[in-house]
């Protein structure tokens, strides 16, 4: 497997061939099935003893909770809105991905800096900017981005919640018409913004239009791959050490990598979801 | 983020930057009684200080959450916020804006802490440059003894211990403060900066700026019109 690296002058203080781990993100707009397809995916992993972490936006210690409440108010302006998002990011990527896959672990993102990305552009933002602030992320092993066409989105939320949710809306940037309306128009800026950003980060793209069923088959196969070229890359490292030094006396713990390592989530629909889709 | 287009803005800008203890905080501060009570619309800004990112900033620091990039973000932020809602709106109107500290402390500080200063400049790219900024330059030693001098503790970010340069913070202190020092001496090589002698006389720095500010901004255009002053 190819050793991680970052995207730009990435962060003070790490080295990103230390990280042996495996981080997947999973793209896509609210009801594009995200969470369906992590959940899937968190319990194939975890049955096959892959320890694993779910990640996602606005849910970072140091500012996930002041960030829901700005969004709440609708306060902040497009630059600090954007720059408290990557705030938000930072802190998850140092705090939790980087740890986690430091100590092996499957990290699972319910979105990455592309989401944040194409909002940003969406509302004006230079794309050179936003690569230049990203610079410090982390380049996935795989990004899948489902793809599903703004009428089907606006469906499934409407069936999840029964309404529209304003940023998803892009309310802060556009009145045309009613909120249906700024639903679909909105959705489909984001769309094409999507399409580009495909090209230069080379998403896996997966019409989110097929069964759930389907669709995370095929994102299995691709992990599998992804994951069976690190195990070897790894047995192989190992074998390499073992033939250049003794082994220790003491054997290493065998449980949680490290103390610090974040509890993974395991909600229990999730498991009876996986279940059905066998 | 949309272009800054400077030139089409009418306001003005004035930076202060330099290291704590350099007086330049007292310099703004006259500075902007003069233009008031010359009868100029003038507006006074300080380096984090707007409310919103202020308790994500404390918790942040508090806990000691933070690292050099999710420090030098939590402050883009807290200036950004302060940009697009003050700083901005007021040069569009017209407004002499002075900040005490600018974008330059930030590049100084985060790239102290280890952040690469051209990500620092890029992710800054959206704030105008200043029209004048003044640098407050004096000897390390003369800065350290002014403001250890009745500080009986340190605060821990301040001291740079997050840096681990030493465990007494004194020391620390003066590691930090050295380094941010050198920093601040390559910044003003890129960017256009007025030098003030910071162990000069009081009254002849503050005249040094007046003079500056004369010469480099036309004053006429930012006369309060009669009957808007409340």
């Amino acid at each position: 497997m190819r050793s991680k690296r970052f995207y730009g002058k990435g962060l003070p203080n790490i080295d990103p061939s230390l990280l042996k781990g495996t981080l997947i993100v999973i793209e896509g707009s609210d009801g594009a099935g995200r969470s369906t397809q992590i959940g899937f995916l968190q319990n194939w992993l975890e049955r096959r003893g892959f320890p694993t972490v779910v990640v996602g936006l606005k849910r970072s210690e140091l500012v996930g909770e002041a960030l829901a409440e700005a969004m709440r108010g609708n306060t902040l302006n497009a630059i600090t809105l954007n720059l408290f998002y990557a705030t938000d990011f930072a802190d998850q990527l140092e705090r939790v991905i980087i740890p986690s896959l430091k100590a092996g672990f499957v990290v699972l993102a319910d979105r990455y800096i592309y989401t944040l990305m194409a909002r940003d552009i969406v509302r004006g933002s230079s794309p050179e900017w936003l690569r230049e602030l990203y610079g410090f992320a982390l380049v996935p092993d795989a990004v899948f981005y489902l793809n599903v066409s703004p009428k089907i989105l606006a469906e499934r939320n409407f069936r999840k919640r029964g309404l529209l949710d304003y940023w998803e809306s892009g309310m802060d940037i556009q009145r045309v018409g009613s909120m249906y309306d700024n639903f679909i128009k909105y959705q489909g800026r984001l769309h094409k913004v999507f399409q580009n950003l495909q090209r230069e980060f080379s998403f896996y793209t997966l019409q989110g239009s097929r069964s759930p069923q389907s669709i995370a088959k095929e994102i299995r196969g691709r992990v599998e791959k992804i994951l069976s070229a690190a195990v070897i890359a790894e047995r192989a490292e190992k074998a390499f050490k073992a033939e250049k030094s003794p082994a220790p006396l003491v054997k290493e713990p065998i449980g949680n990598p490290s103390d610090k390592t974040p509890v993974s989530e395991t909600p229990q629909e999730k498991d009876s979801a996986a279940d059905k889709a066998k | 983020m949309p272009n800054p287009k400077t030139t089409e803005l009418e306001g003005k800008l004035i930076a202060v930057e330099g290291l704590d203890g350099s007086g330049k905080s007292t310099q703004i501060r006259l500075l902007k009684r003069w233009l008031e009570l010359e009868g100029y619309k003038v507006f006074f800004t300080e380096w984090n200080s707007s409310e919103l990112v202020r308790k994500a900033t404390r918790k942040g620091k508090k806990k000691k959450l933070l690292t050099p990039t999710t420090f030098s973000l939590i402050h883009a932020t807290d200036f950004a916020d302060r940009y697009e809602r003050q700083i901005l709106p007021l040069l569009k109107g017209g407004y002499l804006v002075l900040a005490d500290r600018y974008v330059y402390t930030a590049f100084a500080r985060d790239s102290v802490r280890g952040c690469d200063g051209e990500w620092l400049r890029k992710l800054y790219r959206f704030a105008r440059k200043p029209d004048i900024t003044f640098f407050f330059e004096l000897p390390l030693e003369v800065a350290l003894a002014r403001i250890l001098e009745g500080r009986p503790a340190l605060k821990y970010h301040e001291a740079g211990m997050d840096m681990g340069f030493s465990k007494d913070p004194y020391d620390s202190f003066r590691i930090f403060q050295g380094r941010i020092y050198e920093e601040y001496g390559r910044i003003f090589k890129e960017f256009p900066v007025e030098r003030i002698n910071a162990t000069d006389p009081s009254e002849d720095q503050q005249a040094r700026m007046r003079e500056t500010v004369r010469r480099l901004i036309d004053l006429r255009k930012f006369k309060l019109k009669r009957g808007v002053n409340p």
